[in-house]
């Protein structure tokens, strides 16, 4: 059942439930935090509307450096501002910002250890129409595999202002992911947030789901169909990547003994591969990982691409039944 | 423009010549890194520590400190060099260079060791950390001058161009480039590999404002800096032509020397050729 304490949206199993994409979440949560620090600025590569940076920009007309077209110069001009003492925001696209430019965000951001925040709006095969170059599906696993870093997903737009309020003030240099078609509204003002600290959001023992981005919305539909069927399931909205929730996820291995991931990125590298390289190598359990199947995305509407790349609540409910025979044997 | 007292150029030759023979002997200590690069750029470094940047080797944080942003990382030999004997660790540790456990990284490593302003090596990015600093200076109204050491084969990577174009369009004044213009990379001349020229043209359509030097001449250094102050709402590039190896005979203009250390003999014909020099800087 839902856990009361995370204090959930109370239309989330209702049909017109609220749904906006994360990158608002994300603009208001940057003008949040510019107000409490007026050493935060924001850089952006020729995008500012899209990826909502625009309020900031119209807000604090100083504090905002439009770049071009170069994402190079992006990461590491924010590097040299951050090494001034600044804390920047640089957003993009996530195919080109971490994508293009991850060199310099290994070196000049990671390595040099400066507190520049990335924000990779678009990410997901979500993004829909402009197809599969725009569609970042890898970003995870770029960013995961890179020393220093904080890795962020948010499950909706209320989370994302959160996470964004969170990443200005850790100090760290930091990647927040970003959607761009609506995802429905989960969380509220109340639900807690803490970075490195997964949420369970619906109680369970028989399975865990752990999900991250819009990902967890289904998984909690999924919990509330199979409970009809005497299927007891715990919802993990894992929203930091790195570093992972070890205590609550291995938990969850323990007491479940059968986890399913969800996410919409790559099989390989992202969430799913963070939780089975924690649980494989602590509490081996059945595992399944639900994401996309080693290929690239298409042009469509965001929900004929999530229904085509199985990221469908019938595929959950099937990985779950598949862990609990595993489980079982 | 200054003319700098023939004592105080002899002053830097003579360091610039102990800081080459101390970048021999590290580089020999040490059994692999690059030769040409840091020979022909120790007369700009040691012009810049001991006479140009405002710095302070007992307080590397200090607030109004000129920033020095090497982004060539791999002739951090002559950086380091250069930072230990103005004092910001000792000497003695230079022979720790690319040793286990060393705080003389192979290329640069922020916050290793006291002096490195940004972490280098893989080319190209150095600029824009240094227009991002650059940047703030002015936002903040503050004084200080960000200094930007770039290879001529860097300007080969797009990065940099991304860079040129910023400074231009923040109008970042406060910013010099420099670029050791020694014509050779690791594959061969800089103009066989990929034609650099007319470089002076290039950066100057970009907005920025060029100075030619001689990159081994301290009165024209001291006065490409100097003007460099002078320059209002353009960023300056010194094109500083230099010889790489440079005070080695067996090492000057030889692309083979861009990466690779000398050995036993080698390093004592190179110290045996630098004293010589150091001999007749004292003598002249």
């Amino acid at each position: 059942m839902l856990n009361d304490q995370a204090h959930l949206n109370p239309k989330l199993f209702d049909d017109d439930i609220e749904q906006v994409p994360s990158r608002n979440g994300y603009g208001e949560g940057l003008v949040l935090a510019a107000d409490a620090n007026d050493q935060v600025v924001a850089l952006c590569a020729d995008l500012t509307e899209s990826t909502r940076t625009e309020e900031f920009a119209k807000k604090y007309p100083n504090r905002f450096i439009e770049i071009g077209v170069a994402e190079q110069n992006l990461a590491a001009v924010a590097s040299g501002m951050a090494a001034a003492g600044k804390v920047p925001f640089i957003t993009s696209y996530a195919v080109f910002s971490p994508g293009r430019n991850w060199e310099q965000i290994r070196t000049t951001v990671c390595y040099n250890n400066q507190p520049v925040k990335i924000i990779g709006s678009h990410a997901g095969i979500s993004v829909g129409p402009d197809g599969a170059t725009h569609q970042a599906l890898e970003d995870l696993a770029i960013m995961r595999a890179l020393p220093n870093m904080v890795v962020v997903c948010p499950c909706d737009s209320i989370e994302a202002k959160k996470a964004t309020v969170a990443i200005a003030k850790n100090s760290k240099p930091s990647y927040l992911r970003l959607s761009r078609s609506d995802v429905p509204v989960i969380t509220t003002e109340s639900t807690s947030f803490e970075i490195g600290k997964a949420e369970v959001f619906y109680e369970g023992k028989d399975v865990a789901i752990i999900a991250c981005g819009q990902m967890v919305y289904r998984a909690l539909l999924v919990a509330k169909e199979l409970k009809e069927h005497g299927i007891s399931i715990r919802v993990i909205n894992n929203h930091t990547i790195k570093p992972l929730d070890q205590k609550t996820i291995l938990k969850a291995a323990e007491e479940t003994r059968a986890v399913v991931t969800v996410e919409e990125h790559q099989i390989h590298g992202g969430l799913g591969a963070a939780v089975a390289e924690l649980i494989s190598q602590n509490f081996p359990v059945p595992i399944k990982i639900i994401g996309i199947e080693d290929r690239f995305g298409e042009s469509g509407e965001p929900e004929e691409l999530l229904e085509k790349f199985g990221l469908t609540t019938e595929n959950i409910k099937k990985a779950v039944l598949q862990v609990l025979r595993m489980k079982e044997k | 423009m200054m003319t700098l007292p023939d004592s105080a150029i002899k002053h830097l030759e003579l360091k610039a010549n102990e800081i080459r023979q101390d970048i021999i002997k590290m580089l020999l200590e040490a059994g692999s890194g690059h030769s040409a690069g840091p020979l022909g750029m120790a007369d700009i470094l040691t012009a810049l520590y001991f006479h140009i940047l405002h710095h302070n080797p007992h307080n590397p944080d200090l607030a109004d400190r000129d920033r020095l942003v090497l982004s060539n990382g791999h002739i951090c030999p002559v950086l380091y060099t250069t930072l230990a004997h103005s004092g910001y660790f000792p000497v003695s540790e230079l022979k720790t260079l690319r040793k286990l456990g060393t705080r003389l990284q192979g290329h640069p490593h922020r916050g290793s060791l006291p002096g490195l302003e940004t972490t280098s090596g893989p080319l190209g990015s150095g600029l824009s950390q240094s227009c991002g600093m650059a940047y703030v200076a002015k936002m903040d109204q503050k004084t200080w001058r960000v200094i930007c050491l770039m290879s001529d084969g860097e300007q080969e990577a797009g990065n940099t161009w991304e860079a040129v174009m910023f400074a231009g369009k923040n109008k970042l004044d406060n910013l010099v480039g420099v670029i050791d213009r020694n014509n050779i990379q690791i594959d061969g001349f800089t103009e066989d590999i990929m034609p650099l020229e007319p470089l002076k043209d290039k950066y100057e359509s970009f907005n920025w404002h060029v100075v030619d030097i001689d990159g081994h001449n301290f009165q024209s250094i001291h006065d490409a800096f100097d003007l460099a102050k002078t320059i209002h709402s353009k960023p300056t590039l010194i094109l500083a032509h230099t010889t790489p190896g440079k005070g080695v005979s067996f090492m000057e203009n030889k692309y083979e020397w861009h990466g690779k250390a000398p050995n036993k003999q080698e390093a004592e014909e190179a110290l045996t050729q630098l004293r010589h020099i150091e001999e007749a800087i004292r003598h002249a």
